[in-house]
């Protein structure tokens, strides 16, 4: 194959990519435009593999229904080459996956099958997750760029042990028996399975969203209608065929790249689409709240953006603090809700925190994926590479100073390295705004009030993390912080059976944990009389 | 300062004075509206001027709001104990219970309710919900969580903040006691919008939350007309919450407000279509005494009505037959005298579209059996109507009344009275009368609805949730699960050795 030994002559250890159509005429030809699966080369592992194209719904894959000819291009952001298209769904595709996911709830899923048995195809899936874990972290790689060993250690590892985690917990739903009369009457309560899901996700963790949304809604007998990001849709598709081989009936899980603006739309706006759990920006979360409000009032859970700040202490082990403080903003090269993207270091050790910091951030490699000296990836997308350096442009602009990075890397690939602004003020937009990049702002204070009062000056509260060796002001700064998630002497560790979600303009409910439970349950109260009278008139 | 009105109550069940002041209630006291605008009570019995009030509007709210969040922070949340809140709360229900009677002849005046139902249901029940969050106050917990020998993980269920009630006009003290119970019990400031038609128990508690010892500024009350004040809570970028009960049409515009603002939490208590559904071996006077309380309690004008009636055809007539007789032994009239069950509706609006869907129902070709009319010539009063022959389509099936309208369907087989109960947007409430265990238990689980009575209707507990399912609205209230609506969770993790 010519191409494949261009690639390799040009960027050396890169991955190759295969357009589709190419791949399509010398293997088995689609007979429409849209083919349900591609051929794509994975060099840096010596593999090739098919990979699933089209729509996944009732446990097939389809071509749109009524628009096979519109793809979605997907490109690896480390070469800017074109992976493979896949199909993109139509408002029309989105409504028959409901459908099927309707049909499914009301007959093989939702209440007609146990907890138990739930449980064992979640079990089943994790299985074969950990099973393919190897091909489904190069493909994670190759479409959004991160790190090989980090997408299969962290993304998968952390996705498998979720779906284990809920499946422990679908023969657990419990409802609660109330008593109000001990003589004529029981309450109980049923926490049914809410019905339809429509689950929306972002291309940072493509996998590891999946699992956060797909693990807790099948435990409580929900069916989903999927819809991953047109960036990364790969892996979910990829997923999908796993759901078959675990056995899940057709409709309970179904798969529909799209474009937000057609099917995040639709799902949001569709009348038999009892519940949206969506994971993304604030200003989309928005849309989708208000979707759900003009449509049949679906539930809505949000998980949107956050500016999150981390506070370093004089008394905090500096060494620690800087290590954790680094994988804060440099994790996923930035590209994360929680990135603690504000650092606020106390006055008396400024100085020397930031020289270890600087000297801590320009350790971390950021390069191709598959390079196993990579730390962090590209970002994602030409968009989010403009987008970041815009930020960077305006940092300079409005007056910060650039302590590291701020220099644009020569070549292909969207790679942004690490990059951190000091002298900050509170109105710069590098401070206020989501950048979603590997981009840090320092600042300083004096006094632990002043340190509350700036990290909670921002209209988001997603995560919060302080440093500290003092065990009273450990208590007093996390109880104070406005977020959902507070780190002490850490930072960007999750935990499945933690809750994880937003304060203020963060978002709306809760995942992970027993509490991401109540999100996809409705409460039905049972009033059982068995001998109260009605006397008659009142 | 602002102005207050006397009443004087001479009546068969009450006699008495009630001052209440008409102002706005915020910071603790009460003040007149920065724009002047009044609200006219009007007494439903007659449609005449009781009083007015002031109306408030964004400017106001805007006050209110800026004053919850300083209490918030300075003087209520997290800065009181749970123990504290609860005593509190507790003191308001005492404070309640020792000018009961004064309440619930304000309510009925100006919801025009029976006082004798007022004092038994309404006030009743708003001093037990206290009473119930009372006790939630210092049990408000958290989990810890197991994760590794390196790390604590726990969880705080921390007070959510400035939270905006907004309640209806159909049980103002109840509903008033639903929101602010939870609300404070959890450590939340509130402001209560209470409806504009329906203001006075709201105005005449304010004084008691300054007696009971909550800070100023922990609950304002500000009376306003939906569009305005209403449209201002849930617009404010320092409300963090809003509960609203009430039409699903506000429901909607509530949640859109909050996704273009600071996407504040939403929970939403809204319409209903209840269905309830009769099997031929029910015990037929128990029945039909739940069923006549389903739908005519309250006039017809509560969220649960059971509006919809499915009776399988084996006991169809004689259920209609002595269902009949009961809703015509009801005693429409006087909310003072003592043995009026059915008082007038709420207002000329709420009267003007009830009679316009019996006008509906007619025709689209439903029979009236009984009712269908206005009763007596003065004041919003409409007789219990009772349709027959109703088809699926029609209106008075499908929409909300809010009335004392029942629509009566005959069925044969249990599959076809499930279907057709879940033919329905809404999800609020239903009900199942048979004596069969297998099938009560399978009706209940089968019919959308947050709540499902066995062999009763409109038997709510405040220990029991209550909510929507499908577009009758988003979360709970009462129970332990209305707290939920009122926290936040923050999860805390602990590094106590892991080294990066």
């Amino acid at each position: 194959m010519a191409a494949k030994s261009i690639h390799t002559k040009l960027f050396g250890r890169a991955l190759l990519s295969f357009p589709s159509r190419t791949l399509y005429r010398s293997s088995h030809t689609p007979s429409t435009m849209t083919s349900l699966s591609a051929r794509i080369v994975i060099r840096a592992a010596n593999r090739e593999l098919e990979v699933p194209t089209g729509l996944f719904i009732n446990n097939e894959f389809v071509p749109s229904a009524d628009s096979p000819n519109d793809l979605i291009h997907l490109v690896n952001p480390a070469t800017e080459e074109n992976i493979c298209s896949v199909a993109a769904g139509s408002v029309k595709d989105i409504d028959i996956a409901v459908t099927a996911a309707r049909k499914a709830f009301n007959t093989t899923w939702g209440k007609n099958v146990t907890g138990f048995e739930r449980s064992k195809l979640l079990n089943k899936l994790a299985d074969l997750i950990e099973r393919d874990q190897d091909i489904l972290a190069e493909v994670e790689s190759l479409n959004n760029g991160k790190p090989f060993k980090i997408a299969r250690d962290f993304d998968i590892g952390d996705s498998i042990q979720c779906l284990r985690y809920y499946a422990g917990w679908a023969d657990k739903i419990t409802g609660q028996t109330i008593e109000v009369d001990n003589k004529t009457k029981l309450a109980f309560t049923r926490h049914d399975p809410i019905g339809v899901c429509g689950q929306i996700i972002p291309w940072n963790y493509p996998i590891n969203m999946w699992a956060w949304k797909v693990a807790p809604a099948l435990a409580c007998g929900c069916t989903i209608v999927m819809k991953p990001s047109e960036l990364t849709p790969l892996t979910a598709l990829m997923l999908s065929k796993l759901i078959v081989e675990a056995g899940f009936p057709p409709g309970v899980v179904n798969t529909i790249p799209s474009l937000g603006s057609v099917g995040g739309a639709a799902l949001s706006m569709h009348m038999d689409v009892d519940k949206v759990a969506f994971t993304g920006s604030t200003v989309t979360g928005r849309k989708v709240m208000e979707a759900a409000a003009k449509s049949n009032l679906k539930k809505v859970s949000l998980e949107l953006g956050g500016k999150s700040p981390q506070l370093v202490f004089e008394s905090a082990d500096l060494e620690q603090a800087a290590n954790w403080a680094c994988l804060g903003i440099l994790y996923n090269t930035g590209q994360d809700c929680t990135a603690g993207s504000r650092l606020y270091v106390q006055d008396t050790i400024y100085n020397k925190f930031v020289s270890l910091l600087v000297s801590k951030a320009k350790e971390l490699v950021i390069g191709d994926g598959f390079d196993e000296k990579s730390g962090g990836g590209p970002l994602v997308s030409k968009t989010q590479f403009d987008k970041v350096w815009r930020y960077i442009e305006s940092g300079q602009a409005q007056g910060a100073k650039v302590a590291l990075g701020g220099q644009k890397r020569p070549g292909k690939g969207f790679f942004v390295d690490p990059t951190i602004f000091t002298d900050i003020n509170a109105n710069m937009d590098i401070v206020r705004d989501e950048i979603f990049g590997p981009v840090l702002a320092v600042g300083r204070f004096k006094t632990e009030e002043e340190a509350v009062s700036l990290a909670n000056d921002t209209s988001y509260g997603l995560g919060a993390g302080l440093h500290s060796n003092d065990a009273n002001q450990c208590m007093r700064v996390s109880s104070a912080l406005e977020a959902g998630t507070v780190w002490i002497n850490q930072y960007n560790l999750l935990n499945n059976n933690v809750p994880f979600g937003g304060k203020k303009q963060s978002g709306i409910g809760r995942e992970l944990g027993s509490y991401a439970l109540e999100e996809y349950t409705s409460v039905k109260a049972i009033h059982w009389n068995f001998g109260e009278k009605l006397d008659w008139p009142l | 300062m602002s102005s207050s009105f006397t009443y004087q109550f001479d009546t068969p069940t009450y006699k008495g004075t009630s001052t209440v002041s008409t102002g706005l209630f915020i910071n603790g006291k009460f003040v007149e509206p920065i724009e002047k605008g009044t609200i006219e009570v009007l007494n439903p019995v007659n449609g005449k001027v009781i009083t007015s009030v002031a109306a408030g509007t964004a400017a106001d709210i805007d006050i209110a709001a800026q004053a919850a969040k300083k209490a918030y922070k300075e003087r209520w949340g997290l800065k009181v104990p749970g123990a504290q809140r609860g005593r509190m709360l507790n003191k308001l229900a005492d404070l309640l219970q020792a000018n009961a009677d004064e309440f619930s002849a304000l309510e009925a005046l100006d919801v025009g309710k029976s006082f004798n139902i007022a004092r038994n249901a309404d006030i009743t029940g708003s001093i037990a919900v206290l009473r119930y969050y009372a006790g939630w106050a210092d049990k408000i917990q958290g989990k810890t969580i197991e994760t590794n020998e390196k790390k604590l993980a726990y969880t705080r269920h921390e007070p959510i903040g400035v939270v905006g009630a907004i309640i209806p006009w159909n049980f103002p003290l109840t509903m008033l006691s639903w929101k602010i119970g939870p609300a404070l019990a959890a450590g939340n400031a509130v402001i209560l919008k209470p409806s504009e038609l329906t203001p006075l128990t709201a105005l005449r508690i304010c004084p008691l939350f300054v007696e009971a010892g909550f800070p100023d500024g922990v609950i304002s009350v500000v009376n306003g007309y939906g569009s305005t004040a209403g449209q201002a809570l849930s617009e404010h970028m320092t409300v963090d919450k809003i509960a609203f009960t009430g039409s699903t049409l506000t429901g909607r515009k509530i949640m859109e407000a909050a996704s273009k603002t600071n996407l504040k939490k939403v929970t939403l208590e809204l319409g209903g279509k209840s269905p309830s559904v009769i099997f031929d071996d029910v015990d037929l006077e128990q029945t039909v005494k739940w069923v006549s309380h389903g739908i005519f309690m309250n006039h017809g004008q509560a969220c649960t009505a059971g509006s919809r009636i499915f009776v399988q055809a084996g006991i169809y007539d004689k259920f209609l037959k002595a269902f009949t007789e009961h809703a015509l032994s009801l005693k429409v009239g006087d909310p003072f005298a003592r043995d009026t069950y059915q008082g007038p509706q709420v207002s000329q609006t709420q009267f003007e579209r009830i009679m316009g869907y019996i006008k509906s129902g007619k025709e689209e070709g439903a029979t009236i059996h009984i009712g269908g009319e206005r009763h007596g010539n003065q004041g919003y009063f409409i007789q219990p109507t009772i349709f027959t022959e109703c088809k699926p389509n029609m209106k008075i099936v499908q929409e909300e009344i809010f009335g004392p309208v029942a629509a009566i369907i005959k069925f044969t087989t249990e599959e076809e009275a499930i279907e057709q109960a879940n033919d329905t947007l809404y999800g609020l409430a239903c009900s199942v009368f048979t004596r069969d265990i297998d099938r009560a238990i399978r009706v209940a689980h089968s019919i959308e609805a947050g709540t499902a009575w066995i062999n009763c209707h409109n038997s709510t507990e405040l220990s029991v949730p209550f909510g929507g399912f499908k577009q009758s609205g988003i979360g709970r209230e009462l129970g332990e699960y209305a707290l939920e609506h009122y926290t936040n969770v923050k999860a805390v993790h602990v590094n106590i050795g892991h080294r990066l």
